[in-house]
């Protein structure tokens, strides 16, 4: 019946106090036009059968009633969704990590991913930092930023980040005391490759900044007299 | 021994607290044993007390509380600005706001520099050395 592009209506009569409208029920007949309605309608509003309503499937009653009253669960609208970035935080951005095995280190933001956390990269040849996840709340972001629009970070997700799951092996107990473990931390060489692919178009922009490829590969570190809250970064 | 800089009207001064902090304000009139009336080009012209000035080198020429505009022409009459800049206080002053706002990338190139002077130097100080040796 109503017209796909409707706007929401505003009320033809404004508030004088909440509650209470300028124009009284007589008026407001008169405003919305509902004598011409009815004129043109030859004496009575317009009315349109009540539509029959859909036969409902037939319940039967159950089969079980619980002793004690079932509790429901409270009703929870919240959605999942990433972190908040920091407006500090854009594509390209130098970070300076603060925690791990990389602390210390100023590294290349490439995207936030569907987690929250920072996809990070070196880039690998320069500082030895590869493509990496890192919480945003163990990072400094500076204001030093890095053209990335050279680079391809669709394909990076959680998933590709994921421990690799290993088939068991069935029961044999022979195979217990062997050494099998030995191909266990080998980097897959599609992994080498996605990083040699990211890096290059980056170390590219790097390069064209003077200095900016030695201080990605200087650690940060506070020294004597540096107040990191009066540090601008 | 005896003083240099006077409060007087006319005399540059430095704020060092308060929400003008690090302005530059001229004393146009002293109000009491405390307190003087100051002013400058970019503040409602207020009273502040003598505690929260530094008096400078600095003096214009104007009559007890000029107007803005005339205010202003007499800054620019006696030039207050470069004089300022120039005069070795405000030069550190300007060093001192350029440090605070470095960068981290600044800071790193700074650091660079430093290293190379150093080098620079350490040369030129050897060779003389050889040479008097």
């Amino acid at each position: 019946m109503a017209p796909k592009d409707r706007k929401p209506h505003v009320s033809r009569n404004p508030d004088l106090i909440r509650g209470v409208g300028k124009y009284s029920r007589s008026k407001m007949y008169h405003k919305r036009g509902l004598w011409a309605i009815k004129a043109k309608n030859g004496g009575a509003f317009p009315k349109h059968e009540k539509q029959a309503a859909a036969a409902a499937p037939a319940e039967k009653p159950p089969k079980f009633y619980p002793a004690d009253d079932v509790k429901k669960p409270l009703v929870n609208k919240r959605k999942a969704r990433p972190t908040k970035l920091r407006a500090s935080i854009t594509p390209g951005t130098v970070l300076i990590i603060l925690a791990g095995r990389f602390k210390g280190k100023r590294v290349v933001f490439l995207k936030q991913l569907t987690s929250g956390l920072l996809l990070v990269t070196g880039p690998f040849k320069i500082n030895g930092v590869p493509l990496r996840r890192v919480n945003q709340s163990y990072v400094i972001a500076t204001s030093t930023k890095v053209d990335i629009s050279g680079v391809n970070v669709e394909k990076f997700d959680d998933k590709y980040f994921g421990k690799k799951v290993e088939k068991k092996k069935k029961k044999g107990e022979g195979e217990f005391f062997e050494a099998e473990k030995e191909e266990k931390n080998v980097l897959p060489q599609d992994k080498k490759d996605d990083q040699k692919t990211v890096d290059a178009a980056l170390i590219a922009a790097i390069e064209a900044v003077p200095d900016l490829k030695s201080y990605l590969g200087a650690r940060f570190s506070l020294k004597a007299g540096m107040k990191p809250h009066e540090l601008v970064f | 021994m005896p003083f240099k800089r006077y409060v007087e009207i006319g005399r540059i001064a430095l704020v060092n607290y308060g929400k003008d902090y690090g302005k530059l304000v001229v004393i146009v009139d002293v109000i009491d044993q405390n307190r003087a009336l100051v002013d400058a080009p970019d503040m409602v012209r207020g009273q502040m007390n003598f505690k929260r000035l530094t008096l400078t080198d600095i003096k214009i020429d104007i009559k007890r509380v000029p107007n803005k505009k005339t205010l202003i022409a007499a800054m620019e009459a006696a030039d207050v600005k470069s004089k300022w800049e120039n005069s070795s206080w405000g030069r550190k002053l300007i060093v001192q706001k350029k440090r605070a706002s470095l960068n981290d990338f600044d800071r790193f190139k700074v650091m660079l520099a430093k290293i190379k002077k150093a080098g620079v130097v350490r040369q030129e100080l050897a060779k003389l050395k050889k040479e008097t040796a």
